[in-house]
C-alpha cells in the first residue's frame, strides 16, 4: 500500500469532499472490503424479531455459514436450521424435493419434541433463484402437511441488492407476511411496521398517540405469537425507515389498511410535517404552534448544552448509525457542530435535499466510502491526528480510531424532537467516556442477545 | 437425514479456507460474490480481521453481471485495486453464483496476469466445499507458484509447519506453542504455512529437512514438497506431553530414513470396547493427534469421529468413525462415553453424557474462542477424572 509523503495512507478516491461527490452514489462500484464494525442487524435478527418463528435456510455452504452463526451468537440456534444444497442438486432435478423433505424431516423432528413452532420461514437465496426453482410449490406441500404452522417464504438474495429490492427490504416485508387478511380491526389502534427497535413512550409520535388513546404496536415490542398476529388489527400503519416502507406498502395492499410513511428525520420543518400528517390522518389535534415551539426549544438546549461540552472537536458520522446520515450531520453544522466527515457508500431518496444543501453550504465536508478496498488501510484511526474525534456510529469509531463513539445503528430510535434530545445526550455521555471500540463494535447486532457479551 | 441439520452448526466454507490460507501472505485475495463471503468470512472465520491488514476482497456481483457475464468490469477492478495497492500475487476465488453460470477463472485470471504482470492464480472454489479444501488447494498451488526452486537443505535439523490457519488453530497462541515446542526440540522452524510466516520465509519451505503436517489442509502441500525437494512429512499436532514427545521422534526419524509418516493415524489403537470410550470430534489431524495424546499420556484410548462433510479429511478407514449427517452422528454418540468436541455438539449428547469442550473455530466461529485452550505439548492429566 503506498504513502503518502507525509506517512499517511494514500486513501486519495476512498474520500472526496461533498462539493466533489456526486449523488446518490459517491463512489464507482469496485472491489469491495468489509469493515469490521457488526453491530447493524442481518435478515437473521431482523427474522427472530417474530416471537416463536423457526429459520430454515436453504442454500450452499458459504452463504450457510453467516446465517447460522448469526443464530449461534445470538444463542438462539433452537430456532434455526438448514438444508445443505451442493453442486449435483441444482443438476439432477430433485431440488425442490430435496428441500422439502429437509424442511419436512426438520419440522418433523420438533414435533416429535412437541416443539413444532406456530411459523416457519423457508429461506432461499441468489442461485435458487436464479434456478428458477418452483418455490411456491415447496411451501404448498409444507402447508399441506403441517397445517397449524404458517410457512413463509424468505430471500438471501444479495446478487440481486442493486437492482431491486435488498434483501433487508424484502426481510421486513416478509416477516409480517403471516399476519391474517381476515383480522379484525381495532380502531384507535396504530401498528408501527419495519423497525427493528420499538419506540419509548417519550418519542414523540408515540406520546401523541397515547395521549389521544390509541394502542400501540409494534412487533419489536412482541412477546409471542398472538401478539404478533394481533400487529394486524390495527386501523394504521405507519413506517419510518426506508428499508421498512416497502413492508408498509406490502401490508397496505395485501391487508387493506391505511399506511403513512413518516420518515425518520432530523429536520425540525419534517418532524414538524410528520406529526401534522399523522394528526390530520387520525383526525385528532395536532400539536398547537407553541408546543411544537417548545419541541424545538427543548431540542435546541440539549444541543446547545452538547455544543458546550464537545466544542469544536471534529465529529464523524457513519451510515449504520443512522438512515439519516446528511439530514443529522446537517442539523449539528447548523447547530454550531463540527462535522467533518460522514462514511456512506450511497444515499437514499430522502437525502436528496439535505445532500445538496451541504454541497452549497459545506462543500468541504468530506463523504468516506466504507467499502472501498482503500478502506482497508485507513482504519483504527491510521490517518488520525492527535486530535480527539467524537464518531457517531460504530464504523465511523473504526475508521476514525476513536474509543468516543455514539453506539448507535439504525437511528436506534431516535426519532422526532425527543430523538434529537436522546441524541444530544449519548453525545455528552459518549464524548466524555472512552469505550473499548475493538470489543464493543465487533459484537453482531447491536440490542440483540450475543454469546460474546 | 443427509444435508439436513437441526440442531448443529456448519464447517465453514472452501472460500474462507482460501482467504484464511493466504491472509498473511501479502496478496490479494479477491471473491467473486454479491457480498456475503465477506462479511461471513471477516466476522466468524479471521480472527485477526481487525488487527491485522489483509486485503481480502469481494467483487461485489450484481444480477446484471450474472445475467450479461460481465468479466470485464472483475478484471478492471482487479487490475486497479492491484495498481493501487500492490499485492505480492492475486488469488481468484469463486461463491456459488459464478460457477453455476460457468464464468472461467481460469481465463479471467490469465487476463489480470497480462495486464498487472503479477502472478495471478484461481482457486476453483464453489462455496459449497468445506474450508479445508479451499486452504488446501491454495496453499498447493501458492507453493506451485513460488515455491519451486532447488535449494540446498539446512545442516541443523529444520522443519516446516504446514496447515496452520485460524480456523483449526484458533488464535490463542497453540501455533506458537507447537513452533516453541519443535524449536525445544532442536529443530530450526523454516516456515510456519500459514500463521506467522513471512512470504520469503514461506517460499524457501525447501530448506527444511522434514515437514510436519498438522491438519488436513496441509496435506498436498506436503506431498508436493516430497516430489519437489524430497522432503518427508510426519502427519500430527504434538498434543499432549508423551505424544508430542513421541512426535518429535518421528520427525526424526523421517529425516533419517525419508520417508513419510502418518504419526497420528496409525501411533494409536482402537478402544476394545468401541461404545463406552472416549470419542472426539474435530478436523481428522487434530482429533487423531488427540487421541494418539490420550493413550500416550492417560492409557485412555479414544475413537475418532469424522464429519464427512469436512470432504478432504486424513483418517483411518479402518478405525475412525465418519459421519454422514446430524441424524447419524445422533445415533454415534448414543454408544459413546464422554465426548470432546465443539461446544455446538453437546446438543446431540443426553444430560448425563460427560462432555470436554473443544472450541474448534471453523464449526463455531467466535462463539467459544474464549474457551479455547492450549493442548500443544501441555500435560492433559486435568481430563483423567472425566475420561475415566
Amino acid at each position: 500500500m503506498l504513502k503518502k509523503i507525509n506517512g499517511r495512507m494514500d486513501i486519495s478516491g476512498a474520500e472526496i469532499s461533498i462539493k466533489e461527490a456526486r449523488y446518490p452514489a459517491p463512489f464507482e462500484p469496485a472491489l469491495e472490503y468489509n469493515m469490521p464494525a457488526r453491530g447493524h442487524w442481518n435478515i437473521v435478527h431482523t427474522a427472530m424479531l417474530v416471537p416463536g418463528l423457526h429459520q430454515i435456510y436453504a442454500c450452499a455452504r458459504g452463504c450457510l455459514r453467516g446465517v447460522i452463526l448469526t443464530a449461534g451468537e445470538m444463542m438462539e440456534m433452537e430456532r434455526m436450521s438448514f438444508v445443505t444444497l451442493e453442486e449435483n442438486d441444482y443438476f439432477n432435478g430433485r431440488i425442490e424435493d430435496e428441500i422439502t423433505e429437509g424442511v419436512t424431516h426438520i419440522l418433523e423432528q420438533l414435533e416429535e419434541k412437541k416443539k413444532l413452532p406456530p411459523a416457519v420461514m423457508v429461506v432461499l437465496s441468489c442461485i435458487q433463484l436464479f434456478a428458477g426453482i418452483d418455490f411456491p410449490d415447496i411451501l404448498e406441500k409444507l402447508r399441506q402437511r403441517f397445517p397449524e404452522v404458517d410457512f413463509i417464504d424468505g430471500y438471501m438474495h444479495p446478487t440481486m441488492r442493486k437492482s431491486g429490492l435488498t434483501p433487508d427490504q424484502v426481510m421486513r416485508r416478509q416477516i409480517y407476511d403471516a399476519l391474517k387478511e381476515n383480522t379484525s380491526i381495532e380502531e384507535k389502534s396504530v401498528t408501527f411496521i419495519g423497525n427493528d427497535h420499538a419506540f419509548p413512550d417519550s418519542a414523540d409520535q408515540v406520546k401523541m398517540l397515547k395521549e389521544n388513546g390509541y394502542t400501540v404496536r409494534d412487533l419489536a415490542l412482541c412477546k409471542n405469537y398472538g401478539e404478533y398476529l394481533d400487529l394486524a388489527r390495527s386501523s394504521l400503519f405507519i413506517t419510518n425507515i426506508p428499508p421498512g416502507r416497502h413492508a408498509g406498502e406490502a401490508l397496505q395492499k395485501r391487508l387493506g389498511r391505511k399506511v403513512l410513511h413518516l420518515p425518520v428525520s432530523y429536520s425540525y420543518k419534517e418532524i414538524r410535517h410528520n406529526l401534522l400528517l399523522l394528526a390530520e390522518e387520525l383526525k385528532i389535534v395536532s400539536p398547537a404552534e407553541e408546543e411544537f415551539r417548545k419541541m424545538e426549544e427543548k431540542a435546541d438546549l440539549a444541543l446547545q448544552k452538547a455544543k458546550e461540552i464537545i466544542g469544536n472537536t471534529a465529529i464523524s458520522i457513519d451510515h449504520t448509525a443512522t438512515f439519516r446520515p446528511l439530514g443529522m450531520a446537517r442539523l449539528l453544522l447548523e447547530k454550531g457542530f463540527h462535522v467533518t466527515k460522514i462514511h456512506a457508500d450511497a444515499f437514499t431518496g430522502e437525502e436528496k435535499e439535505d445532500f445538496f444543501f451541504l454541497k452549497e453550504n459545506h462543500p468541504s465536508l468530506m463523504i468516506a466510502s466504507t467499502v472501498n478496498a482503500k478502506m482497508r488501510f485507513a482504519g483504527k484511526g491510521v490517518n488520525k491526528g492527535e486530535e480527539k474525534i467524537l464518531a457517531i456510529g460504530q464504523g465511523a469509531a473504526y475508521f476514525a480510531g476513536t474509543p468516543y463513539f455514539v453506539n448507535i445503528i439504525a437511528d436506534a430510535s431516535l426519532f422526532g424532537f425527543d430523538g434529537i434530545i436522546r441524541l444530544a445526550e449519548k453525545m455528552v455521555e459518549s464524548f466524555k467516556i472512552p469505550q473499548n471500540t475493538e470489543q464493543i463494535i465487533q459484537i453482531k447486532g447491536l440490542g440483540c442477545g450475543s454469546c460474546l457479551l | 437425514m443427509k444435508q439436513t441439520t437441526r440442531t448443529l452448526s456448519i464447517y465453514s466454507s472452501d472460500t474462507a479456507g482460501t482467504a484464511s490460507m493466504l491472509y498473511e501472505l501479502g496478496g490479494m485475495t479477491v471473491i467473486h460474490d454479491a457480498s456475503g463471503c465477506n462479511s461471513t468470512y471477516s466476522t466468524h472465520d479471521e480472527p485477526r480481521w481487525y488487527q491485522m491488514d489483509s486485503m481480502i476482497y469481494i467483487s461485489g456481483l450484481t444480477e446484471t453481471d450474472v445475467i450479461l457475464g460481465n468479466d470485464e468490469r472483475l478484471i478492471e477492478d482487479v487490475c486497479k485495486a492491484a495498481k493501487e495497492l500492490s499485492p505480492r500475487f492475486i488469488t481468484l476465488a469463486a461463491s456459488p453464483m459464478p460457477v453455476m453460470t460457468g464464468t472461467d477463472l481460469d481465463a479471467i485470471a490469465d487476463e489480470i496476469r497480462a495486464r498487472t504482470l503479477l502472478p495471478v492464480f484461481p482457486i476453483h472454489t464453489n462455496g459449497m466445499n468445506s474450508y479445508l479444501k479451499g486452504a488446501s488447494d491454495s496453499l498447493l498451488a501458492f507453493l506451485q507458484y513460488f515455491c519451486k526452486e532447488n535449494v540446498e537443505k539446512t545442516v541443523r535439523p529444520s522443519v516446516n509447519i504446514i496447515g496452520a490457519t485460524p480456523l483449526d488453530f484458533s488464535i490463542n497462541g497453540t501455533v506458537e506453542s507447537i513452533r516453541k515446542f519443535l524449536m525445544e526440540e532442536g529443530f530450526d522452524v523454516i516456515s510456519c504455512m500459514s500463521m506467522g510466516s513471512s512470504f520469503e520465509e514461506i517460499i524457501s519451505a525447501g530448506k527444511a529437512q522434514v515437514n510436519l503436517v498438522i491438519s488436513s489442509c496441509g496435506l498436498a502441500a506436503a506431498k508436493y514438497l516430497f516430489r519437489q525437494f524430497h522432503t518427508p512429512f510426519v502427519t500430527g499436532v504434538p498434543l499432549g506431553k508423551r505424544y508430542a514427545g513421541h512426535l518429535a521422534q518421528e520427525l526424526r526419524k523421517a529425516i533419517k530414513n525419508g520417508e513419510n509418516s502418518f504419526s497420528c493415524l496409525y501411533d494409536r489403537s482402537i478402544p476394545q470396547e468401541r461404545e463406552n470410550a472416549p470419542a472426539v470430534i474435530h478436523e481428522s489431524i487434530f482429533a487423531s493427534s488427540l487421541a494418539c495424546a490420550l493413550e500416550k499420556d492417560l492409557s485412555i484410548p479414544a475413537n475418532v469421529i469424522v464429519p464427512e462433510e469436512l470432504q478432504i479429511s486424513l483418517y483411518r478407514k479402518d478405525a475412525d468413525i465418519v459421519a454422514e449427517c446430524e441424524d447419524s452422528l445422533r445415533e454415534i454418540l448414543t454408544h459413546t462415553g464422554t465426548l470432546i468436541a465443539d461446544p455446538f455438539y453437546q446438543a446431540l449428547i443426553s444430560e448425563n453424557q460427560s462432555f470436554i469442550p473443544l472450541p474448534h473455530e471453523a464449526f463455531s466461529g467466535r462463539c467459544f474462542r474464549r474457551a479455547n485452550k492450549v493442548l500443544a505439548a501441555r500435560d492433559l492429566s486435568q481430563w483423567r477424572d472425566i475420561l475415566c
